[in-house]
């Protein structure tokens, strides 16, 4: 405990927090983290591991893709726990409407340089037995990826070489990073990647926690081969306010079956919520009818960081000198995260990112 | 006398009295792994009471069956994989 202080100090041990510590570290910085709890503990273990390259917008597609390929190098490095699966995502098309959203999803997939397979009905089913018959049918994005975030987490921060400290930080200013117990953690910069909580620390940034639940099953391999999302998924996961459940299933290493989703707005206690959850489970059960004889073992919820316009919160925030955001990733921040620490340490360095960083920068919310 | 009835373990017969578990039927013909943890270990059954769930085996094609809750039926096949 002596020495200078770091080049970069960043608040929060998640899957964020663990990249930009590792890319900084590559980069040359000297990086200290500091956790209140263990590293990957917070949204990082509660989330799905989905490696999904999205393209709802050009800026959404440029980190979710750019972190997709960062990943697929990392996978390589990492211990077996990773337990990285490359299952693909399936979305599934009810009726005639949404296979309509799938053709153009997939015109927007290869548009973008992104493999992307429209199945029919019968080429569903046999990409997916377990899914029930009368599917129109679906999408295949082949590139996209399942994994295991905490692990992944842990890997990087302790690769980084970065000092790890545990403590709770109650507030981040130019002066530094203060701790619950009065200590002052001084950086050159300071980067809150605290996720869900991050608002809390700083105010006036614009980032509210969004709920959802997931659901483990026993082992039984084969019941599932592909993520598998329903294409109504975009609609109810980006519908403004109201409580959502959508099909969202994924095949995990182990032959275990993790089940989603569900987003809630305003919900702040970690318990779950019944109701949500029978919904969720009997969404899954509409496409996938013998889910309810597999035996669920644990079920949790989460905290996702939901910002106003979707799109993550990245680079210097207005106002400071030194404080910095790396939060704000919604569902999506298993996936982006890899991404956000490389633009977080291209910044820092001087380095022209490879995508625009412009989009996530914090500027953009009139903040001053 | 108990009647005698005949379960059928990975392709092997055993012969046991009616009323015994699986559990016990299969200790009893000397098999100790159950099932396979995640990362490839031998496990079998530790509480005897349903509670561990350490015992699982597939019964009649059911997987994750708690072999020391279930009662030997005459034809019932087994398996610990
Ligand atoms: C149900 C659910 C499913 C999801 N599925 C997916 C998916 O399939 N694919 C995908 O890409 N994303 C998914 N996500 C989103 C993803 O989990 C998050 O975007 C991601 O984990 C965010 O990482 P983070 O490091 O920003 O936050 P976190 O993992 O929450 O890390 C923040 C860290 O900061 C620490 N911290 C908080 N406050 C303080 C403080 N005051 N002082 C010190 N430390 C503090 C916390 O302990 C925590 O470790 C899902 C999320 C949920 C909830
Ligand atoms: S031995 Fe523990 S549940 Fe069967």
């Amino acid at each position: 405990m002596n020495g200078a202080a770091p080049d970069v100090l960043i608040v929060g041990g998640g899957i964020v927090g663990a990249a930009c510590a590792w890319e900084c570290s590559l980069g040359g910085l000297k990086v200290m983290v500091v956790e209140a709890d263990v590293p990957g503990s917070g949204a990082t273990a509660a989330g799905m591991g989905h490696i999904v390259a999205m393209e709802d917008s050009t800026p959404e597609f440029h980190l979710t893709r750019y972190s997709q390929i960062i990943w697929n190098e990392l996978v390589h490095e990492m211990p077996a726990g990773v337990e990285y699966l490359p299952c693909g995502t399936l979305w599934v098309a009810v009726d005639e409407e949404e296979m309509a959203g799938a053709r153009r999803k997939q015109a927007s997939y290869l548009g973008r340089g992104v493999p992307a397979e429209l199945l029919d009905a019968r080429q569903l089913a046999e990409a997916e037995p377990s899914l029930r018959s009368g599917l129109v049918g679906g999408l295949l994005v082949p590139e996209d990826s399942a994994l295991y975030p905490p692990v992944a987490a842990q890997w990087l921060l302790t690769q980084s070489g970065a000092e790890v400290r545990r403590g709770r930080v109650v507030s981040i200013s130019d002066s530094g990073a203060q701790l619950e117990d009065g200590t002052l953690l001084t950086a050159g910069i300071i980067v809150n990647a605290a996720g869900a909580m991050s608002s809390k620390l700083m105010p006036g940034v614009p980032v509210t926690p969004r709920k959802g639940h997931l659901v483990i099953t026993e082992r039984y391999p084969g019941f599932l081969r592909h993520q598998v999302v329903e294409l109504g998924y975009l609609k109810s996961a980006h519908a403004a306010g109201g409580d959502s459940v959508a099909l969202n299933v994924q095949p995990r290493a182990t032959g275990q079956v993790l089940i989603g989703s569900s987003r809630q707005h305003g919900a702040t206690h970690k318990e779950i919520d019944r109701p949500i959850l029978s919904a969720m489970l009997r969404r899954a059960e509409e496409y996938l009818p013998g889910i309810m004889d597999l035996v669920a073992v644990r079920c949790w919820t989460g905290f996702r960081a939901t910002t106003p316009d979707k799109l993550p919160l990245i680079g210097p925030w207005p106002g400071t000198q030194r404080v910095w955001l790396a939060t704000g990733h919604e569902g999506l921040g298993i996936t982006t995260g890899p991404a956000t620490g490389r633009l977080v340490a291209d910044l820092i360095l001087g380095r022209t990112p490879a995508i625009p960083a412009q989009p996530y920068l914090p500027a953009r919310c009139g903040h001053a | 006398m108990p009647e005698r009835i005949r379960i059928i373990v990975d392709g092997r017969e055993l012969h046991v009295d009616r009323g015994v578990t699986v559990a016990a039927a299969m200790m009893n013909a000397g098999i100790r792994a159950f099932r396979q943890s995640v990362s490839g270990e031998a496990r079998g059954p530790l509480c005897g009471m349903g509670v561990c769930m350490e015992c699982r085996v597939t019964i009649n094609r059911e997987p994750h069956c708690r072999s020391c809750q279930t009662l030997c039926e005459d034809g019932m096949e087994v398996q610990t994989r």
